[in-house]
């Protein structure tokens, strides 16, 4: 008779975390945050021709129903706490994307009113260099939050309460 | 030519100890004038000479040289169609003049970007803040002697590389 198989092709057998993370992965919401010339580029990488939908990326009008914020454009030391503020309205998890010279390192802006890279007050998950990154970079970059978020570890187990995510284990 | 502008004629009969000096520089007339009588003469040109829109009120930082910070008024007269440039110097000593938002409206949010950038302070301001610097801020910056990368950074000392 052989081997039966029932069920045919429709049973994938994986982790938890794993499922957690490609859930996570692919349907990274952005909160609608532009704060300058990079800011076009974002809207630019949402829009018809390069088009975020199809990686499941909307851009979402409220920190309550985000989950990543792409620091697009210069951050000023006025705009810090604000930012900060926007931040700690989302829920977890949240990664952080630095678009941008600007939100990289302070860029061309190195003056006494500019953060000098929005890692002073944010903890970053991704830098995309350029001036402004074209939306290839940007998506590039959010591809890479993709892969990071895809490693993360106890993805599951934090979601119920068993101890905290981690990061990706260093290779 | 500049002698003979409209307001030349009138702030020299009315104000002669208050004008220190007239200038013409391709067709823009500028008077300086003392500090003192800043409002008195404001209201003059407002009121008499139809001055009645204040374009900028800003200051300049001459360090190094003495009087430190000149007041720059700029004006214009919509039924006349003319310009005029009121400038008047301020002291390092004494960084005070008087508002006048009193005659402008629009002075009122002008000098409170003055005061926040270069620290000269008006009697008589409404609402004296900073405007465009946080609230915690210490210094003015747009001082020639304020650092521009910040008193608490390094300054920038070239490529290394």
């Amino acid at each position: 008779m052989g081997v039966n198989q029932p069920l045919g092709d429709n049973v994938k057998l994986t982790t938890l975390d794993s499922l957690v993370n490609w859930a996570r992965k692919s349907s990274i919401w952005p909160m609608t945050f532009g704060l300058a010339c990079c800011a076009i580029e974002m809207m630019a990488t949402g829009a018809a021709k390069h088009d975020l939908d199809r990686f499941g990326i909307i851009f979402r009008a409220s920190p309550r129903q985000s989950d990543c914020i792409i620091i697009a454009g210069t951050v000023t030391k006025k705009m810090l706490p604000i930012i900060q503020t926007v931040y700690e309205q989302m829920p977890e998890p949240k990664w952080v994307i630095a678009m941008g010279a600007c939100a990289c390192s302070g860029g061309i802006f190195d003056t006494y009113s500019v953060v000098q890279g929005i890692d002073e007050g944010l903890p970053v998950d991704v830098y995309i260099p350029g001036c402004p990154p074209r939306p290839e970079a940007l998506l590039y970059g959010l591809m890479k939050l993709q892969d990071k978020i895809a490693k993360e570890r106890n993805s599951f187990g934090s979601t119920i309460g068993l101890g905290d995510r981690l990061p990706p284990a260093v290779a | 030519m500049a002698e003979n502008h409209r307001a030349i004629v009138k702030l020299r009969e009315k104000f002669a100890d208050s004008v220190l000096d007239v200038k013409e520089f391709r067709g823009e007339i500028t008077v300086t004038v003392k500090k003192d009588n800043i409002v008195a003469i404001c209201t003059f040109l407002k009121d008499s000479l139809n001055y009645n829109l204040c374009s900028d009120v800003t200051a300049v930082d001459y360090l190094g040289s003495e009087p430190r910070f000149m007041m720059v008024y700029n004006l214009y007269s919509i039924p006349h169609k003319d310009r005029l440039r009121v400038k008047a110097p301020v002291e390092e000593s004494d960084t005070v003049v008087d508002t006048v938002s009193t005659v402008w409206s629009t002075a009122n949010w002008l000098e409170r970007e003055i005061f926040d950038l270069f620290g000269i302070t008006f009697t008589g301001h409404p609402d004296l803040r900073r405007i465009l610097m946080t609230d915690d801020w210490v210094g003015h910056p747009l001082r020639k002697d304020y650092p521009l990368q910040g008193p608490d950074r390094e300054p920038y000392q070239g490529r290394l590389s």
